[in-house]
């Protein structure tokens, strides 16, 4: 592999590379500091405070108080506890509203909350325009009697679209349902500040802020209503069993409060350099389109779809580059239907199938954004010179097996 | 990321035969832009009656772009009647073979290649002849019939692979399972399904009826209230409270651990019990 080139990693709304500061905080917890907080000792209480230092230190990045954050195994966990947790103080309660674009750890979760509850649920899953935005009347239509909880995620993953989560949380809690947003994505990239905020439940993930996987937090606001999803020792309060992850947690930490300081990079250089980058492939590129609301968004993600091609293929084509990047098409999404996002955007099939989505972070250069406007045209020129339906007289269908297809 | 053999990466990166034949002998489509995957091949007959140029068009992934590119290396040369035997594993053999959520590409280069040997020929494409089993991707039953023999496939989920029937909103799950027992010739040994998830809603009406009559409302009047059945929508069935029972503040509590329990007990574990309003 003596041509590799260096990689330009893009994909930071997958993951994120562990921050070398986070990652020099976490060592020595892996080494010789290797007591248990919980211990009686000074050997173990001296990882119990720096433990409380990485609580306080979450707590402060979303504006909370350290009482208020549980630390779990990831983002999928805290969700998890969430929901159930509501659900379980509303037991006569049969109704969750949640959205058509949510990540599986909630759309999943949902769908099959019977094996877990016991009981079917009623789910409402609220559309979206075309931009990927929410409709507030409908959501406020959506709520009833027997609404247990909403669950609505702060921004999208695969288009960075910000969903009104503060005001839809304040309609819930005047109807006294319980609400729990996924932040995943907007921790550490938008400002948080639950002081001021009628959200009950926040759903933070490690790995997505540059620290490691396999942490995660939960905020639950002091007041609300709250059941352990994994029951064992005293450990968070008997809010979550099992000796923490000190490690990680540590490392949680530390990656909060390095994504406080740099929030004004985030939404400054880090935006611009988005900005660039997609006006830089629309413009050097025709028939792409930017999937997701312009303005209501995240600064480090650009989702467009480039017309007639298909979305594993460029991703590949950029591997050769060391570009690494995601797609929603079909091929790339595990499944044979292009992502259940852009499908609720009713995104045309024309440009799901070929959708890329680019995530940067903090560590992505101008050069690299640079790199890949100046590649990305000709991979997309390649691929739609081998395409069938790229300028030919007859975009859509071209017959031969029969494709009435209405499976958006 | 999908595992891919170093040839089907080879041919993904330096696709042979791109392109267009302006007076070809015979043309094959198959798939559409809303499937996700589609392939156009152009075939050119030379004096000898073999195959002299192929050339195709594909919009994909890099396993459907390489099937059409080995396809069209794979068929120059040959006669119409040596084409016609080229069978998807053959495609698949030749590029050191799929992963096998990918081998609907290779099914999908022997497609156009039957579609395109039926253009030359004047008849209609056979594999297209069947009945639609899968709306969403357009598959016929004889697709899915010879792609059950060929490859023997053995499970809904392997048809799903090989021809993509079954990949979409996954309605035509319980006809290609039927089919699968048909090829199979299993059709005799066709198991009794559990009779409670074939309930009409006539019998569900009868059922919760009786189970009111039985134990529900006998139970409620001690309290001095009773119930009704107002409607039944597929699994929810709506009721409204009276007497005691429509007043009383723990009445949504008896809907669902009392009422809402027996009736999945005793007539089905998925309905759902609501108040009417």
């Amino acid at each position: 592999m003596a041509n590799t080139p260096p990689v330009i990693y893009l994909d930071n709304n997958a993951t994120t590379k562990v921050d070398p500061a986070v990652l020099e905080a976490m060592l020595p917890y892996f080494g010789e500091l290797y007591g248990n907080p919980s211990s009686m000792h000074s050997f173990g209480g001296q990882v119990g405070r720096t433990l409380a230092d990485a609580r306080q230190q979450v707590a402060s990045l979303i504006g909370a108080t350290s009482e208020e954050i549980i630390f779990t195994s990831c983002g999928t966990e805290s969700d998890s506890t969430a929901i159930l947790a509501a659900l379980q103080a509303f037991p006569e309660k049969r109704h969750i509203v949640t959205t058509r674009v949510e990540h599986p750890a909630v759309k999943h979760l949902c769908e099959h909350l019977d094996r877990l509850t016991g009981h079917k649920h009623r789910v409402t899953k609220l559309p979206v325009d075309r931009d990927g935005l929410l409709d507030l009347e409908q959501y406020e239509a959506a709520l009833n009697d027997d609404t247990a909880v909403v669950s609505v995620m702060w921004a999208n993953n695969e288009t960075g679209v910000i969903f009104p989560v503060e005001e839809m949380a304040k309609i819930a809690k005047n109807r006294g349902i319980l609400f729990h947003t996924d932040a995943v994505q907007a921790v550490g990239k938008i400002p948080i500040n639950m002081a001021v905020s009628a959200i009950d439940f926040l759903s933070i993930s490690g790995h997505k802020l540059h620290a490691p996987k396999g942490v995660g937090a939960l905020y639950v606001r002091k007041g609300a209503p709250f059941a352990p999803l994994i029951i064992g020792g005293h450990q968070e309060k008997g809010r979550r069993g099992g000796t923490e992850n000190v490690t990680s947690v540590i490392g949680l930490g530390k990656a909060c409060a390095l994504a406080g300081a740099r929030m004004e990079e985030e939404n400054g250089r880090v935006r611009q350099l988005r900005d660039k980058l997609e006006e830089g492939l629309l413009s050097k590129i025709p028939n792409a389109i930017l999937n997701g609301h312009k303005e209501q968004r995240l600064p480090n993600t650009t989702n467009i779809s480039f017309e007639y091609v298909e979305g594993e293929s460029i991703l590949l084509h950029l591997d050769q580059h060391g570009i690494c990047a995601s797609s929603g098409s079909a091929c790339t999404s595990g499944s044979l239907e292009p992502s259940h996002v852009l499908r609720a955007m009713g995104v045309p099939f024309t440009a799901a199938h070929g959708s890329v989505r680019l995530s940067l972070s903090v560590f992505n250069t101008e050069e690299e954004i640079d790199c890949v406007i100046d590649k990305m045209p000709g991979i997309i020129a390649k691929l739609r010179e081998m395409s069938p339906f790229w300028r030919s007289s007859h975009q859509g269908s071209v017959g031969g097996a029969n494709c009435p297809c209405e499976c958006s | 990321m999908w595992e891919y053999t170093d040839k089907v990466r080879e041919h993904f990166m330096n696709p042979r035969n791109v392109g267009e034949i302006p007076d070809a002998d015979g043309i094959g489509e198959v798939g559409s832009l809303a499937c996700g995957d589609a392939l156009k091949l152009f075939i050119k007959l030379g004096p000898d009656g073999r195959i002299a140029d192929a050339k195709f068009k594909t919009f994909g992934c890099a396993s459907a772009i390489a099937s059409s590119s080995a396809l069209t290396e794979m068929i120059k040369g040959l006669t119409l009647e040596e084409a016609e035997k080229i069978s998807n594993e053959d495609i698949a053999e030749e590029l050191g073979g799929l992963p096998k959520e990918k081998m609907h590409c290779s099914v999908m280069g022997r497609e156009a290649l039957e579609a395109a040997i039926a253009n030359y020929r004047g008849i209609p494409i056979p594999m297209a002849q069947g009945e639609v089993v899968c709306e969403c991707f357009g598959v016929t039953d004889l697709e899915i019939r010879r792609a059950i023999h060929e490859s023997k496939l053995k499970s809904v989920e392997e048809i799903t692979n090989f021809t993509k029937a079954g990949g979409g909103c996954g309605r035509c799950h319980e006809r290609l399972e039927e089919i699968l027992r048909e090829e199979r010739q299993e059709i005799k040994e066709k198991p009794a399904a559990e009779p409670a998830k074939k309930l009409t809603n006539i019998q569900k009406i009868k059922m919760i009826e009786e189970l009111f009559e039985r134990e529900i409302r006998p139970a409620l009047r001690k309290d001095g209230g009773d119930i009704e059945l107002v409607d039944l929508d597929g699994d929810f069935v709506t009721v409204a409270l009276r007497g005691a029972c429509g007043t009383c503040k723990k009445a949504n509590l008896t809907l669902k651990e009392y009422v809402e329990k027996k009736l999945r007990e005793q007539v089905l574990d998925s309905l759902v019990v609501e108040e009417a309003h």
